[in-house]
């Protein structure tokens, strides 16, 4: 039995908002029987403020994609296109309380079939674009493109996560490698991305290259913050961990790995591979970081 | 809320008989000796384990040393498939169906992995298999075939004796799963093909965590389990006693009311398809109803979700099941339905019935009382419903 909050059988057991709008100003259908969920959207909007000013559903689906359907009418009602638009999945999935990991996909059919609504109101001839991208669960139609795109609104790291937003892999399991190999690549690009952020933001484009520079200890300090809190503590957070200035001594910097990192059997590989190369890259050559409990 | 659930899900598990349970305090408390020690305290056990192996034998026709108790049905697949290919490594070849229970299918995928070939049989839109694909199927290195009594989602009975004379003809060994079969309809393993047969305590209204796996006189089989020298060498660890005598028990009292309850609960189960299919509509039943098991009817209610379905009727206390994806975790609906060929949709709608001597007529009532009103109410949110 799955674990649903109150909320979701509440929103199951008394749906709100089902039905079908006649002469609606908008339709959004995603999900097909074959996939075992579907979703047909119909808004009625007002031409002037574009408000939306009733929803209505109907859904084909489990319990937490009935429930979904409805918290998701629930939300847009009285709200303009903009506004809507900008409603995620998580939102969605919070509004109920939560939904348990493996049915995410339903609270992504309920965004889905929100946009799917908003392109036809506005005319824009469903691009499809997720159809459009390549193929990689043929089980469930999925495409490179969704996957990337949710891999990063909901922070998604691995194989499993995917399935349970998407569906794709749930089926034979042939694409399992591939959606690995995408997600390996959206983070890889991502940190490359940060990194590059991070190295235009301090102003110091590749300061390796140039002769080392005098620093005074005031200057020092600033930079090694500055490079700790733009390049090197994103990038523990993502693993769940964190990195605590202890002290500068010279060239000598002390650190303290937290949350996740602190207990990290490679901790030692991170200080000195990852923590040391970037101020070394971004501060001066001659930096050394030790762990604090290394003293 | 739990005493007034109306059980209908017994192809899932079974209330343990209150008799069953009975016969395994004594053994859960002042009887905790090992059955194999000397002394006279552990020696009795011993004596008290024949008993059940007695009585599990006369449920099935078989002999009591044809009897070896394990932990579960899934113990008795593993070992009655590994056991044989382990004891003839030139044959590689097993033959089982599309419609098995996880326990051979991904015992077997994970044999292909291992530089084994299997071929999986197709069953056609009544669930039912093609004979002559199994003849064709059989190689001379084919080592086992495996094939199960009757289906646990649909309730299809193979024909069991009809296969095993193919498979005997050709030479290799005849493993039957069981699990879903004994207790609901006769068996007789004195005169048969069988060579190999898995049951589950649980199945039967004994507890969980026993099974049984019957071996006939003579085969060659290596044990699946290592370790001591338990029932005669063929299933190592230390016997489950309260279970094993709960389970003679509840095969006693199975064989006592079997024909009883081929009678009582096939109407209850006919009784309940029957008005189901009459006051809803787009509904259908998934397989064979004449080859049988006489508690289980699947029946598909169109263009609504199992899932959906189940939560409602738990609202009512009834439970049931779905071969819909959404109800086992996995995403995609039973693999039994499909390979029946039963449309997505069909699959995905599925509810199984599977009751047991312990339903009653007022049961059955209320589940035709309410059921009418849960489909009209998912086929009112539902996109597909035709409009009238």
């Amino acid at each position: 039995m799955w674990n649903y909050t109150d909320k979701v059988l509440d929103h199951f057991h008394n749906p709100r908002n089902y039905g079908e709008i006649e002469n609606a100003d908008a339709v959004g259908e995603v999900g097909s029987m074959a996939c075992g969920d579907a979703l047909r959207l119909t808004l009625k909007i007002d031409k002037q403020t574009e408000k939306i000013i009733d929803a209505k559903f109907q859904t084909f689906g489990c319990g937490s994609a009935i429930a979904s359907s409805s918290a998701m009418t629930e939300m847009i009602k009285g709200m303009n296109l903009d506004e809507a638009n900008k409603i995620t999945n998580s939102e969605i999935s919070k509004y109920l309380g939560g939904l348990p990991p493996e049915k995410m996909h339903c609270s992504v059919m309920g965004k889905e079939a929100l946009e799917a609504a908003i392109a036809n109101y506005k005319g824009i001839k469903i691009e499809k674009d997720e159809e459009e991208g390549r193929l990689v669960c043929r089980c469930f139609g999925v495409t490179e493109d969704k996957i990337q795109k949710l891999a990063l609104e909901n922070n998604l790291r691995n194989v499993e996560d995917i399935t349970n937003y998407t569906k794709a892999g749930g089926g034979c399991g042939a694409c399992l490698q591939d959606i690995q190999d995408i997600l390996d690549a959206v983070w890889h690009n991502k940190k490359q991305k940060e990194s590059e952020a991070a190295k235009t933001a301090i102003g110091t484009e590749a300061p390796k290259h140039e002769a080392p520079k005098k620093l005074t200890m005031v200057q020092k300090v600033k930079m090694i913050e500055e490079t700790l809190e733009k390049v090197i503590r994103p990038s523990l957070n993502q693993d769940g961990g964190d990195i605590e200035l202890i002290d500068i001594d010279g060239n000598k910097i002390v650190v303290k790995l937290l949350g996740m990192c602190s207990h990290c059997p490679s901790s030692s590989f991170t200080i000195k591979s990852f923590v040391e190369t970037k101020l070394k890259e971004f501060v001066s050559p001659d930096i050394e970081v030790v762990e604090e409990n290394e003293q | 809320m739990i005493n007034k659930a109306i059980y209908v899900d017994n192809n899932a598990t079974t209330l343990v008989a209150p008799e069953a349970y009975k016969e395994m305090i004594p053994y859960l408390t002042d009887y905790y000796a090992n059955p194999s020690s000397i002394h006279t305290f552990g020696g009795q056990l011993a004596s008290r384990i024949d008993e059940a192996r007695q009585k599990v034998a006369d449920l099935l026709g078989a002999l009591p040393t044809e009897i070896v108790f394990t932990s579960c049905g899934t113990e008795s697949d593993n070992a009655a498939i590994l056991g044989i290919l382990s004891s003839n490594h030139l044959k590689r070849h097993v033959i089982t169906t599309k419609v098995e229970h996880p326990a051979i299918l991904n015992l077997c995928q994970h044999l292909e992995k291992t530089g084994h070939d299997v071929t999986y049989l197709s069953v056609d839109r009544s669930g039912a298999l093609n004979l002559d694909e199994l003849q064709k199927a059989i190689r001379p290195d084919t080592a086992i075939v495996s094939v199960m009594y009757a289906n646990n989602e649909t309730g299809v009975i193979f024909p069991i004796e009809k296969i095993g004379k193919i498979v005997k003809s050709r030479g290799a060994m005849f493993h039957v799963d069981a699990v879903q079969a004994v207790g609901k309809i006769p068996i007789d393993l004195s005169n048969s093909s069988i060579d190999l047969l898995s049951l589950s305590g649980h199945k039967l209204h004994a507890p969980k965590g026993i099974g049984v796996l019957y071996i006939r006189r003579g085969t060659m089989i290596r044990p699946f389990m290592i370790g001591g020298h338990q029932e005669r060498g063929r299933r190592a660890g230390t016997e489950n006693v309260a279970s094993i005598c709960a389970l003679g028990k509840a095969a006693e009292l199975a064989k006592q009311n079997i024909a009883d309850e081929n009678v009582k609960v096939r109407q209850m189960r006919d009784r309940l398809e029957k008005g189901l299919l009459e006051s809803i509509p787009y509904t259908f039943v998934n397989g064979d109803t004449i080859s049988r098991l006489p508690n289980t009817t699947n029946i598909s209610f169109e263009y609504i979700e199992g899932e959906s379905i189940l939560l409602l009727l738990d609202q009512h206390g009834i439970c049931a099941s779905s071969g819909s994806a959404c109800t086992s975790g996995s995403l995609q609906p039973s693999h039994v339905l499909r390979s029946m060929g039963v449309p997505f949709t069909a699959a995905h709608g599925s509810v199984r019935f599977s009751l047991s001597r312990y339903n009653t007529d007022a049961e059955i009532d209320k589940i035709l009382e309410v059921m009418p009103a849960i489909i009209k109410k998912l086929r009112a949110i539902s996109p597909y419903t035709p409009k009238k």
